[in-house]
């Protein structure tokens, strides 16, 4: 195991922080540079400096960024797979969110219809712009229904849908009560909020209303958690289960990866909520909490070493000493195993540097990966995230609600009247504090970078090239729309959106796929090819002479060195 | 897999289910990365341009650069204007294209934001700078397809660009229809063999085709350069390939400068490639060379040899309308029997032209335009086909259905030939019955009893 990181220390950069830092703000109009001057910060991992994030995108630059519809359809309901969805809207939105991201998902039973690898829309039209598109929304449920008799539709409503006035959820509600089945609508318009997260709490107000709670079946098991804000890209959510189940621990659903709409339906008899991607889902879970006394604590699976540290949080909660030693256990079993390629990997690793710019928890996490390796993330951002996932949750109170979030609902919670049921008594909660234990514990991305690295929010494709041509690190985690810019350049790309079809990356054995993943990126061989032969040495002033093919033929190997003939350009031919 | 499709087919009005079709702005930003030193500006929330540059990146597998207006609910309702001012200025001073190629978006239109009183607007106040352009091209997203989006912003290109001198300049114009880069860079190097000289809009091979050298460009060498484009106007004539994708714009370059146009189906196939040839030898006036003849003699060859693993075999095939027109065209070259040939893109051109084309060879053919790929995998599911052709969505009806697959269109996610090897030409028609022989043969290999498994094919 490596040695605790002193965040402090700064790493050894081609040039100080602060000088690339100008020399990506200088090109920008002065108005756009000061913008975003409060984006690009350099880091103090003991009083990390106040970032502008999620501000809105300036117009014309170029943003990794998309839109609310796609956090919402896309990101945080999309993955449920037996809930049948309905994007009502012109036809893109609908075929874009199709299967393009990689929540994988395996149906309970074999012959259900996994609503996933379908795309549902109303294929809005000119006629449905002027005139209103609530009647052909309602005849869509209707034939969806008719074809395929799910039991839960969703309504997602794109650009359009807003302006022209549609009240989807009125016609969410009479079509809910026409078929006795659950339907619901989230107006998750694209142009909502100023990025994909305003579309994960519309989302997390929608799923909270709309399904959790609404089977209080408990799930018999000793110890019950639910793992929120992971949505099993390359099959994590199954690597993070199993090593959950080694360890006696019972996940009741997973929101949103890999996950059906009845484990949703329980999630409320949870013991504990976990929370991966505090920027997509901390909102379920503050609600879960308020509603149904579930706590919460921030869980981190990607990484050895924050898994192991996840582990044992998790066992201190529950107070079991039976579970605690399950835990050291597992925890000592999965370490040994791992340990071989860990070592083999940090061996061809060691010193190399990293540079993450991706969504709202994965640039973070994914540094203690590389931290297991030897590696070094020199800058690292966020796409859509908060300034509590930059500079940790003690900053709530103070974050300053613009327009752009205002317009996202926030939902009265109220503690229910006969299920709220707090998990811990107090004297239990003291006991726990006591030991060091505490809840919603986020400190956010800063306190665990470097000192004196780039702290780059909503990257644009300007910072990103400047920052390749200063620092050009070993590797950078992205994602495809980046991708080809970055490796275009010599610089191998990981996407972090799409794992580039790899995976999984969590837990100890998802740990071991990323590090030789990462060991393939930075040490393949096939940057060496870009440059051609003779590129690399400048032509000689002659040519081959029969004398040069008599001495090849002598030696038997190339010859040493080409022989000028008698100073005249026309040689003979080889 | 996809176990909630049955046979039964209800009708269905309102619900679109697994889409053979995407939104106008896609095909309009795939058009305008073919001019030189261009930026396409996607004007409405910057969720489109995400998805746009995500998805055509996922099937061209190289750097796809775009802006957007960034719309927020303020812009929605107070109107674009200021969004797009800011925008050029900033992407003028950053990025520095020689072009910006503005599309809208479903939003813009529905709010109704005037794009050439905002261009007028920063024109006069210099936000544009002297000697760069700005164009644009209207895309509602709930009007046609991907393909009318491709097709508007070509036509804008020559709408805004194209001028006639008066005099005459020795060259044609071509036009493609919504093809790859590698199809482009096919058409070019044929015209080069007949020994025709050629201006191409647009021309995305050497933007989306790009070689790996260590350096990133963000205007790569490729591209049709405005001065090009100016050009056109004063060509002999143009060759469009494609009534969805090309049509439009060789029409209205008929109609502003005066260069007649030659209308022509996609180069896809032996006739279809044959037709191009001929039309360049017309056009040109000049002879199709040996080299091209021993080509189309190869094509030939190959038919030939392979024709018994193709007669008679079903093939449902679904895509773009221009490549379906001359792929089936192709099929029954190949004597196979086009059974389903379904399109997501609306225009009753599909339907007249692929009936007719095959109301002697497979007059019981479901031809339908404006539909979707459930539909497709229900016919299949009704009456069994040998052979499945569509974007890489179709592997899930190829997979719940177990029937050979051959990837044809856009987009291609999931494989790489098409980033480097032409659908189009008879080295494209080769390439075709290449991969449709492998899927037929692989699929038998697979399946047969062991005592039918066969070493010589």
């Amino acid at each position: 195991m490596n040695t605790p990181e002193n965040f402090n220390e700064p790493p050894v950069l081609a040039i100080p922080a602060a000088e690339a830092r100008a020399q990506m703000l200088q090109i920008y109009p002065p108005k756009t540079r000061k913008k975003r001057e409060k984006q690009l910060l350099i880091n103090d991992p003991t009083a990390p400096p106040e970032i502008n994030a999620n501000s809105r995108t300036i117009p014309g630059i170029i943003t990794q960024r998309g839109c609310t519809y796609a956090g919402c359809r896309g990101v945080v309901i999309g993955p449920i797979y037996d809930i049948l969805h309905i994007t009502h809207g012109p036809i893109g939105c609908g075929f874009y969110s199709w299967l393009s991201r990689r929540n994988l998902v395996k149906p309970r039973n074999s012959d259900e219809t996994n609503f996933m690898q379908y795309s549902m829309s109303t294929d809005m039209q000119e006629d449905q712009i002027i005139f209103g598109g609530e009647k052909k929304l309602r005849a869509a449920i209707q034939e969806a229904y008719d074809i395929f008799h799910p039991k839960a539709i969703s309504i997602y409503a794109t650009c359009p849908v807003g302006l022209i006035g549609d009240d989807i959820h009125t016609v969410a509600r009479e079509m809910k009560e026409k078929l006795g089945i659950n339907i619901f609508a989230f107006s998750c318009e694209g142009y909502k909020g100023v990025s994909q997260s305003a579309g994960h709490h519309i989302a997390n107000n929608g799923v909270f209303k709309h399904i959790v709670g609404l089977d209080d079946t408990p799930v018999e098991a000793e110890f019950t958690i639910n793992i929120l804000g992971e949505y099993n890209i390359g099959g994590d959510a199954w690597a993070i289960d199993q090593l959950l189940q080694k360890c006696g621990i019972k996940v009741v659903a997973t929101l949103s990866g890999d996950v059906s709409y009845d484990d949703i339906c329980r999630s409320h008899t949870a013991q504990l909520n976990t929370v991966m991607c505090h920027r997509s889902i901390n909102y379920m879970a503050e609600m879960m909490e308020v509603k149904f006394g579930i706590p919460w604590i921030k869980a981190n699976f990607i990484g050895a070493d924050a898994t192991a540290k996840t582990l044992r949080k998790i066992a201190t909660y529950f107070e079991s000493q039976k579970l605690k030693d399950r835990v050291e256990e597992v925890i000592a079993q999965e370490q040994a195993e791992l340990r071989p390629v860990r070592e083999q990997v940090t061996a061809r690793c060691q010193g190399k540097t990293a540079a993450l710019f991706v969504g709202g928890s994965r640039a973070h996490h994914y540094q203690d990966l590389f931290r297991d390796i030897g590696m070094t993330p020199i800058s690292a951002g966020y796409e859509f995230a908060h300034r509590d996932d930059y500079e940790g949750r003690a900053v709530l109170p103070i974050i300053k609600i613009d327009a752009d979030s205002r317009n996202i609902e926030e939902l009265e919670v109220t503690p229910d009247a006969t299920r709220f049921r707090p998990r811990k008594t107090e004297e239990e909660n003291a006991r726990l504090a006591a030991a060091g234990f505490s809840y919603k514990d986020y400190d956010g991305m800063m306190r665990e970078m470097k000192r004196g690295t780039l702290v780059i929010d909503d990257i644009s494709h300007h910072e990103m090239e400047k920052l390749i041509e200063l620092y050009r690190p070993d590797v950078i985690c992205s994602g495809i729309k980046d991708k080809f810019v970055i490796e275009k350049m010599g610089v191998p790309c990981k996407q972090l959106h799409s794992y580039d079809y790899g995976g999984p990356y969590a837990a100890f054995t998802g740990a071991a796929n990323f590090y030789q993943e990462i060991d393939r990126l930075v040490n393949t061989k096939v940057w060496q090819y870009v440059t051609p032969p003779w590129k690399r040495e400048p032509r000689l002033e002659a040519r081959f002479t029969q004398q040069d093919k008599r001495d090849k033929t002598a030696a038997g190997d190339e010859p040493k060195k080409y022989g000028r003939n008698n100073g005249t350009a026309a040689a003979s031919e080889v | 897999m996809l176990n909630g499709t049955t046979a039964e087919i209800k009708p269905r009005t309102a619900l679109r289910i697994n889409p053979a079709k995407t939104c106008q702005p896609i095909g309009a930003m795939y058009a305008a990365l073919g001019i030189h030193r261009c930026m396409p500006h996607s004007h409405g929330s910057q969720g489109c341009c995400a998805y746009h540059r995500s998805h055509l990146t996922r099937h061209y597998k190289d750097p796809v650069m775009a802006t957007t207006s960034s719309f927020t609910e303020g812009s929605s309702v107070f109107g674009g204007l200021s969004n797009l001012t800011q925008a050029l200025k900033n992407i003028f001073t950053i990025y520095q294209p020689d072009i910006v190629a503005v599309h809208t978006t479903c939003l813009s239109e529905v709010i109704g934001d005037d794009i050439p009183m905002m261009i007028k607007k920063a024109t006069e106040d210099n936000t544009i700078p002297a000697g760069k352009h700005v164009i644009h091209t209207n895309t509602p997203s709930f009007v046609g397809s991907h393909v009318t989006g491709y097709s508007n912003m070509v036509r804008s290109i020559i709408k805004y660009l194209a001028q006639s001198s008066g005099g005459t300049r020795d060259q044609l114009n071509v036009i493609p229809g919504f093809v790859d880069p590698a199809d482009m860079r096919e058409i070019k190097r044929l015209c080069a063999m007949m020994g025709v000289n050629i201006v191409m809009l647009p021309d995305t091979s050497g933007v989306l085709d790009t070689p790996q050298d260590g350096h990133y460009q963000m205007y790569p060498k490729g591209g049709t350069t405005i001065e090009q484009i100016k050009g056109m106007g004063d060509s002999i004539a143009t060759l469009a390939l494609g009534h969805f994708g090309a049509h439009p714009a060789a029409a209205e370059l008929e109609a502003k400068c005066n260069v007649p146009a030659g209308f022509l189906e996609l180069p896809i196939g032996l006739t279809c490639t044959d037709k191009f040839i001929d039309a360049l030898r017309q056009y040109g006036s000049t002879d199709v060379p040996e080299s091209i003849e021993e080509e189309r003699g190869r094509l030939v060859d190959l038919m030939s040899d392979l024709h018994q693993y193709f007669y008679r075999k079903r093939v449902a095939i679904a895509g773009d309308p221009d490549h379906l027109i001359s792929m089936v065209q192709f099929l029954v070259e190949l004597d196979m029997q086009p059974a389903y040939v379904i399109t997501g893109t609306p225009g009753q051109h599909f339907e007249r032209r692929i009936k007719d084309l095959l109301k002697e060879h497979a007059p019981n053919a479901v031809v339908k335009q404006n539909t979707d790929l459930f539909e497709l995998h229900q016919l299949m599911k009704q009456e069994p086909v040998d052979l499945l052709i569509a974007n890489t969505y179709g592997k899930y009806i190829a997979r719940a259905e177990n029937v050979p697959f051959v990837r044809l269109g856009f987009p291609i996610l999931d494989r790489t030939g098409h980033r480097l090897f032409p659908a189009v030409g008879y080295t494209g028609a080769m390439r075709y019955i290449e991969k449709i022989n492998d899927a037929l043969l692989d699929q038998k290999d697979r399946e047969c009893e062991e005592e039918w498994f066969e070493l010589v094919q």
